[in-house]
Parts: C-alpha cells; sequence; structure tokens
C-alpha cells in the first residue's frame, strides 16, 4: 500500500518545528514501526536525516514508543502501543499524521523524542515500598486475596509511556501517578506508608509542573494497558484522607 | 593466564553458606568512601545497584535508555523459578540444582548454581515485599506453574508479565536508592570503554546519548549488569537497543568471553514474515504448559496448508503427529528449549511446516480448551453441557490465564489463536554465553564485575525456562552484594579515584576517535543492512545446526563483512548531537567481532550440547552426543585481531553424575 505521511520533524527543543510530507510502500503485514524503519531507511539512502523516534522492545511492553498518530497517542487501535499497531488497519491511499507527544514537562528533544524522566522523579518520590534486600519475611506469610491482588496488577501494568499525559487536555499525569498508588497502596505489604506515598507522589506531580485532573477520562482510552480511572478515584480519596488524618 | 574460578572448598550444600560467613566485609564507615559503577538497569543491574546503595555504597548507575525501568527484563513473560516446594510435589534445592545441571548440558559450575538454588527462595520473599503481584490461589497464597525441562511446579508468575512485575519492583527499590542520594542515576548514557588502572577496573567511558559529550566516570569497581548478544543475530527477541557493547568492549581490554556459541533458540516464537520485519515476538514457554505441539503427519497435507488451501482445522486427529508427545513421551510438550526447537526445525526440514514459508508448526489449544471447559462446567454445577457452553468456558479459563499472549499473537498476525492453532517457528532468544566470571562473578579482570545475562556462569549450554528471571535477581539482590567485598575490603585505604588520571584520558581519546571515524562513514550501504546480514550469516552458519565447513565459511564471511563496513558504511548526522544511527552503528561495529569469536568456539566445540548442535555430532535418532572425555570445559575466549586465545577452566563434578540428557 501507498501512504502519506505528515511528520512533525524538530531539530531540538530550541528550534522551529514543522511538518514534513513523505511517501512510502507499505506492506499490510507490517507493524508502524516497521513502516517508519522503511522510511528511515530511504531517507539515509538517500543521505537524508531519518525521522528520530524511541522504541526498544517492539512488543508493547517497555513503554519507550511514543508517538501521537492522527491526533490520538498510540494510534486508532483500543489498547495497543505503537509498536504493536499493525498496517493491516491502513488502506492503500492514506494520510497518516504522526507528532510527538505534547506535553510541557515532557520537553520535546528531537523530532517524535521527547524526555520523559518527569515520571521517574514522581516514582523517586515515594512510588515504592521500603524494605531493603534481605528484610522480607516469607512469601506465604501474608496470605492476599487473589481478586485484590488482581485489581493491584491492572494498576500495575503500567507501562510509564506517557499517553495518559499526552491524551490529557490539560496534561495531567493522574492516571499515572493514581495506578502506582492503586498498585501498592492496595497491598497489605504497601498500606503502612500509602498516605505518606500520596502525598509525596502527588507533591513532586505538581512540582513537575503537570496539570489538574477535570475527569476529561481521554487517559484511559488511550491507555495502552487500559488502566482504569477508577485509580484516579481512589488516589483522590487517599489524598483527601492523608490531608485530614494527623496519623500515618 | 590460568582461570582461577575461587570455588570455596567443603560440601556443596555448605559452601555459600561457609564462605558468607566467613568473608572479609567491608565496615559501613568504609562503605561510604568507596564508590562502585553499575552499568544496566535490568533486573541484574536495578537489583543490584538498589542493594550496593541500601549497604552504604556510593552508587552511580548507567543505562542508555531514557529511564531504567525500559530495560529488557522487562519483556520476560513466563515467570521465575524458586525452589519453594510450596506445592508439596517434591521439589527442593537440591532438586532445581539439578534440573539446572541437567537442563544446561552438564557444562555449568556445580558450586554457582547450586547457590542460585539456594537463594531462589528468598527472591521470592524479596519480590513479595517490594509489592510484586504474582499470580495467586483463592485461599490468598502463592500460584505457581511448570516449566520446561522439570517435573515439578516451581514457577511463580504474574500473568504473561512476570519480567514487567519484577523489574518494576527492582526499579522501584532502585528509585527509593536515588531518591535517598546513595545512588546516582546516569539515564541516556552508554558505556563504550572499560578503564584499568594498574590492572584494576577503575572507572568506564560513557557517550551522553543527547548530545554527544564523550566522559570519564571513576570509582572503586565496575559491574557490568548489560544482558546478551542475542542481536547479532539481527532477529531475535531480544529489545532493539540489546547489544554486546559494554561487555565486548570489557573483552577488548583484556576480559574472557565464555562459551560464546552457547545461545538459546527459543521454540515458540511467531515465524518471520517478511524481510522488513525488525524483531520477532515471543510466545511464553507457559503457553507448552497447555497448548499441544503438532504438524500434519503427511508432506501433502502440509503442503496444502502452505498454499492457503487448508488450515489446521481441516487435518483430522489420526493425520497429526504431536512429535513432542511422540517422542518425549515422558516430558512431551514440556520438554526443553533446545529439545523442542530442534525437534520443530526436523519436522520443518521435512517439509511438513504449516506456513506460507514453510517455517512453522502449529500450538494447539483445543484440546485445553476441551478439558478446562468440561471441569469449568462441573464446577457450575453443569452435569452435562453442551458443546457451546465447554468451549465458552473453556476459552474463558485459557483467556484467564494466557489472555495477554493470545492477544499479542492476534494483534502481530491478525488470526485468531482461540479459533485456529497459533503457527509458532523457533527464534534466538537468550545467549548463556558471556563474560567469564569466577564464583565471586569477577571476570579475569580485577574489579570488574558481571551479573546475569551478560556473565556466563549458571546455565551451562541450555537455559530452563523461568530461570534467567531467578539467575538476574539472585546475582543483583543476594550475590554481588557479599562477593564484591572480596574485591572491595582491599580497596578500604585507597581514595577516591580520580577520573583525570592519564589512563582516563588515552582511553577517552580513544573512543573519540572511534566515534568519530563512525560519524565520518560517507559510504554507500545503511548500518541496518549491514546488521541484517550479519544476521543472516550468524542464523545460516551459527544457528540451530552448525556443520564444522559453515563455521568457516561464517567465520571468513563475517571478516569480509567487517572489513566492508568499515569501508562502505554511512552513518548520517554528526556525533555531538542525539543520534539514534551513530548509536546503532558502534553496537554493529562491535557485533561483527562477537560473531566471529561465537564461529570460533562453535568450531572449537567438536561434540553436541544444549543449544550448541554439531550436525557431525549425534546419535542415530538425531539427538545430541556429547563429549566429556574432551570438552567437559568451560571455553574463555581472549580477543585478538587475528585470532583469539582459548583459555580453559575444567568443570569439575562431585556431586552429579555425567548422563545423557535424556527426556524420553
Amino acid at each position: 500500500m501507498k501512504l502519506k505521511l505528515r511528520v512533525w520533524r524538530q531539530k531540538n527543543n530550541q528550534a522551529k518545528g514543522g511538518f514534513e510530507v513523505y511517501n512510502v510502500e507499505a506492506d499490510e503485514h507490517m507493524s508502524f514501526l516497521e513502516m517508519m524503519d522503511v522510511l528511515n531507511e530511504e531517507l539515509i539512502s538517500k543521505k537524508k536525516e531519518p525521522v528520530a523516534f524511541e522504541h526498544d522492545c517492539r512488543e508493547g511492553i517497555c513503554g519507550t514508543c511514543n508517538m501521537v498518530i492522527d491526533g490520538r497517542p498510540h494510534g486508532p487501535q483500543k489498547g495497543t502501543t505503537v509498536c504493536q499497531l499493525h498496517m493491516r488497519h491502513y488502506k492503500d491511499g492514506d494520510t497518516i499524521t504522526i507528532e510527538p507527544w505534547r506535553v510541557s514537562s515532557f520537553p520535546l528533544i528531537k523530532d517524535l523524542v521527547v524526555d520523559r524522566s518527569a515520571y521517574d522523579r514522581i516514582i523517586q518520590a515515594g512510588g515504592y515500598i521500603s524494605v531493603n534486600t534481605g528484610q522480607a519475611p516469607d512469601g506465604n506469610a501474608i496470605p492476599i486475596d487473589k481478586e485484590v491482588s488482581s485489581e493491584a496488577f491492572d494498576a500495575a501494568t503500567c507501562i510509564g509511556c506517557g499517553a495518559c499525559a499526552a491524551a490529557c487536555p490539560n496534561g495531567s499525569a493522574m492516571l499515572f501517578t493514581a495506578a502506582k498508588v492503586a498498585h501498592l497502596g492496595k497491598l497489605p505489604q504497601g498500606k503502612v506508608e500509602h498516605k505518606k506515598r500520596v502525598q509525596k507522589m502527588v507533591g513532586q506531580m505538581d512540582k513537575e509542573g503537570f496539570g489538574f485532573c477535570s475527569n476529561v477520562g481521554a487517559c484511559e482510552v488511550e491507555c495502552p494497558k487500559e488502566i482504569s480511572t477508577e485509580n484516579i478515584a481512589m488516589l483522590n480519596r487517599s489524598y483527601l484522607g492523608s490531608m485530614l488524618s494527623t496519623n500515618d | 593466564m590460568s582461570l582461577k574460578n575461587n570455588i570455596p572448598k567443603g560440601p556443596l550444600a555448605e559452601k555459600w553458606t561457609n564462605y558468607k560467613s566467613k568473608m572479609d566485609l567491608v565496615a559501613p564507615n568504609n562503605k561510604r568512601r568507596i564508590e562502585v559503577i553499575v552499568v544496566g538497569t535490568g533486573l541484574a543491574g536495578a537489583s543490584a545497584a538498589a542493594t550496593l546503595g541500601e549497604l552504604g555504597y556510593k552508587v552511580k548507575a548507567y543505562t542508555f535508555h531514557d529511564s531504567p525501568r525500559r530495560a529488557h527484563s522487562i519483556a520476560a513473560q513466563g515467570g521465575i523459578n524458586a525452589a519453594k516446594n510450596y506445592q508439596n510435589d517434591g521439589d527442593s534445592i537440591w532438586r532445581l540444582f539439578y534440573d539446572t545441571i541437567k537442563g544446561g548440558d552438564y557444562r555449568s559450575r556445580e558450586a554457582n548454581v547450586h547457590r542460585l538454588a539456594e537463594v531462589s527462595t528468598d527472591i521470592i520473599d524479596q519480590c513479595v515485599a517490594q509489592g510484586v503481584p504474582f499470580a495467586r490461589e483463592y485461599g490468598g497464597l502463592l500460584h505457581n506453574r511448570s516449566f520446561g525441562g522439570v517435573q515439578v511446579s516451581r514457577t511463580f508468575y504474574a500473568r504473561g508479565q512476570t519480567g514487567q512485575q519484577l523489574l518494576i519492583g527492582a526499579y522501584q527499590a532502585l528509585s527509593r536508592q536515588i531518591a535517598n542520594g546513595n545512588v546516582t542515576m546516569y539515564n541516556r548514557h552508554e558505556m563504550l570503554d572499560v578503564v584499568k588502572i594498574d590492572g584494576k577496573a577503575r572507572g568506564i567511558i560513557t557517550r551522553n546519548l543527547l548530545n554527544g559529550k564523550i566522559e570519564s566516570h571513576a570509582a572503586h569497581c565496575v559491574v557490568l549488569a548489560t544482558g546478551g548478544y542475542g542481536n547479532v543475530f539481527y532477529l531475535s527477541t531480544n529489545a532493539m537497543g540489546s547489544n554486546v557493547t559494554a561487555a565486548w568492549r570489557a573483552v577488548k581490554r583484556g576480559a574472557y568471553m565464555a562459551n560464546p556459541c552457547y545461545t538459546q533458540i527459543h521454540p515458540t516464537c511467531i515465524p518471520v514474515s517478511g524481510e522488513y520485519q525488525s524483531k520477532l515476538t515471543l510466545m511464553s514457554e507457559s503457553l507448552r504448559n497447555d497448548g499441544r505441539v503438532w504438524v500434519p503427519k503427511s508432506v501433502k497435507d502440509a503442503q496444502a496448508i502452505q498454499r492457503g488451501e487448508k488450515t489446521g482445522l481441516d487435518i483430522k486427529e489420526e493425520d497429526r503427529d504431536y512429535y513432542l508427545e511422540r517422542r518425549y513421551p515422558a516430558f512431551g510438550n514440556l520438554v526443553p528449549r533446545d529439545v523442542a526447537s530442534r525437534a520443530a526445525k526436523v519436522a520443518c526440514d521435512e517439509g511438513k511446516g504449516v506456513s506460507k514459508t514453510g517455517l512453522a508448526v502449529f500450538l494447539d489449544f483445543a484440546s485445553a480448551i476441551q478439558r478446562y471447559g468440561k471441569s469449568a462446567a462441573l464446577s457450575q454445577g453443569i452435569s452435562d453441557p453442551d458443546a457451546g457452553t465447554v468451549l465458552k468456558l473453556g476459552e474463558k479459563v485459557v483467556e484467564e490465564k494466557y489472555g495477554n499472549l493470545f492477544q499479542m499473537y492476534e494483534k502481530i498476525t491478525g488470526e485468531n489463536p482461540y479459533k485456529f492453532p497459533m503457527k509458532i517457528y523457533p527464534a534466538v532468544h537468550y545467549t548463556m554465553g558471556g563474560l567469564w566470571v569466577d564464583y565471586n562473578l569477577q571476570t579475569n579482570i580485577p574489579g570488574l564485575f558481571a551479573l546475569g545475562e551478560a556473565n556466563f556462569s549458571d546455565h551451562g549450554a541450555n537455559r530452563l525456562g523461568a530461570s534467567a528471571l531467578m539467575q538476574g535477581l539472585a546475582d543483583g539482590y543476594f550475590v554481588i552484594p557479599y562477593t564484591i567485598g572480596t574485591f572491595l575490603s582491599h580497596e578500604i585505604r585507597t581514595p577516591m579515584i580520580s577520573n583525570e588520571t592519564p589512563e582516563f584520558k588515552a582511553a577517552e581519546k580513544e573512543v573519540k576517535e572511534r566515534i568519530q571515524r563512525l560519524a565520518n562513514s560517507q559510504g554507500n550501504q545503511t548500518v541496518e543492512s549491514f546488521h541484517r546480514r550479519l544476521g543472516k550469516i550468524m542464523w545460516e552458519y551459527c544457528g540451530m545446526s552448525r556443520n564444522e565447513e559453515g563455521l568457516k565459511k561464517g567465520r571468513q564471511m563475517i571478516r569480509e563483512l567487517r572489513k566492508e563496513f568499515y569501508s562502505d558504511v554511512y552513518v548520517p548526522g554528526s556525533d555531538t548531537e542525539y543520534n539514534p544511527e551513530l548509536e546503532k552503528a558502534a553496537r554493529v561495529a562491535d557485533f561483527l567481532e562477537m560473531g566471529e569469536v561465537m564461529m570460533l568456539d562453535a568450531l572449537n566445540r567438536n561434540e553436541s550440547c544444549g543449544g550448541h548442535f554439531r550436525e557431525e555430532f549425534q546419535s542415530q535418532e538425531g539427538e545430541a552426543q556429547r563429549n566429556d572425555a574432551d570438552y567437559t570445559y568451560v571455553a574463555a575466549w581472549e580477543w585478538d585481531d587475528e585470532n583469539p586465545i582459548l583459555h580453559k577452566e575444567d568443570l569439575e563434578f562431585e556431586n552429579v553424575e555425567l548422563k545423557t540428557r535424556s527426556y524420553k
């Protein structure tokens, strides 16, 4: 199939960016990123500069790839990262617009590459259980309800890709933060530090300049792991609770 | 130079405990004055950096990724082994040890493997405490499943995303130490050299991938946890960025590369679909708990499927060859990976492949769906369920167990695996070989350690499923925090190492020249095209089966390709900016040398064992034939531009009797 790509090109954070148009010949069995590889191979063989984009595992789990495709983070397919999106969802003659995540807390590096280290700093603020190596009791010492464990797992599947913030009109990182708070806060091991964790992570999120959550719900729709906004409700309750109570 | 493995004396089961009790320690006040560099933030690197930070060392951690959470450990699906015996099915430390030694085809070190089995139980405890949401039973206790090559259920898992959950656990522990100031994290820094001072590893040279700046980082010692070299094959289940550069740079500074020919070809991957393909996707081994592997009995049926005239559903039960169940009744579909992969190759070589290319076999869940459907119906009180109900309930159980894998399969192939049997084919997945290390995980360069897939030590010639995660975390959480003391306890009087010594300056200069040479390459061929060609040579001559003639030819072809690379590669952009093509060029350059050592090692090893199958050495039934008299050793290679030099470490088996591995 023949496709027309409108790709955002920007040399660096200071330079002015803009769309460039490329024609590319793709096969329906290709993944979206393999189609981008074909484009880049062509650009390189013409001694032009390839499009910079990030990717690594190409199986939907590392969270590295990030592109806004026709206005949607990770493209049109539900619950799918760009690397798992395949060209059989497109047809001959389509025009596809490809842009970077546009979130002020994710500064642009080059073309489609942005800096998402703000998410690392939110985790560093408290997204963990404080247990040193060797301090753990036996794995079966604390039975955990299968359902509870499963809910914690659903939240823990976050891949830290940043699609939630990219989808949000306010550029909010609430779903990301809430997923970690819910993952750890639902488990008995994580309950001990829950209130402190909520305060610290929310504090860091604000410090990074992410916007406020206004319950738009775009984050859940675009999340490649389909993480639920129910986690945000839990975060809000916990945050409020932690402000009102004095004991940790 | 002789290789001293430093295995402690005494009975096998007591070695580690006694050694730990008596080893030299570094006191807390001294730890604060000692710096450790950890390169790589996968399971081994992140767990090591976090634990060393907790202990009070000053740690500097490096990754070429934008975040430590991206390391490829994240993609491991199936699970992690531990000798907990929670299932009361006869598991023990000895059994895990024995299974691993046997699974590795008697080419690993007894003492290392036993230690691995011993600490395996602590890993599960640690991960649970960190909040890893392992699968549980209704009673709230941890659930287990089976993996290949074993007859107990000792694999802990978190759906099909165990690696992700374990890595997030280690990443969170690391993040806590970063926040505490015990670990300084360097994202987007690629290690391009090791710096030795007076023979000891004292630092690394990195390239800042955002601006191309070449930097010197000094420490009292260096720990490499930089993963395996599977991407030398171009197509593999590794992430696109996985590379051998850190380990290879250590080799160029004198470290030895051990058993490089031991590569694991994983039997259940989604088959190659076209020339443009950039990577292969694994379908977890856990699927073989319930999936049955088969091809049509007749070549005619297979050809009809290849032409698209028939599907698997059109082949009657009696016309199917469940060849693993037939050839290996004791283990059936759960034979180890090397055995399953070779059997798939044999079936396809006979013309019985089931895809357009003829390079695929079926992995079929129909009977599992029936079995689970019936039992689910019974448990719901439906004593005489109709076929539709059984199918519906059965599919639901299978979805609960493998849902994300089935979804991934459908996304990639566009085919529904609940309706049609999956098509799978072997692909390069893991490398058992790696930097030579002693019992302390120290390479032959004092002060340079290697952990996880980057070292060679525990899996012999074939790794069992769910053991990579176990080894990565064992090395990082429970081994290196102790054994690093054997080196550092002699360094407590060494002041902070300066990064401005002549050794650092010289190494920086060399790295700059190497990078500039690549950046200024104005040839006509892309980096990718060289990598693809290298991969084809490796797969053809050093893949699932090898022979003397092919290996000699392959080696020569790699040498020629290397020459061509330096004379005709084209690298766009400059070396002072964000330039992924330049990063790739430097990695491919190193693969072009690594590939040659793999060929050499495979050529040297005149036997078949585990993942290394030499066509000249097989039984009449086509099983691998070891040569214990001549090859019960670790082959450790010292690099030389013309002729790499072989060093041998004899493997001594005091507790296990060497037998022909049988899964029949």
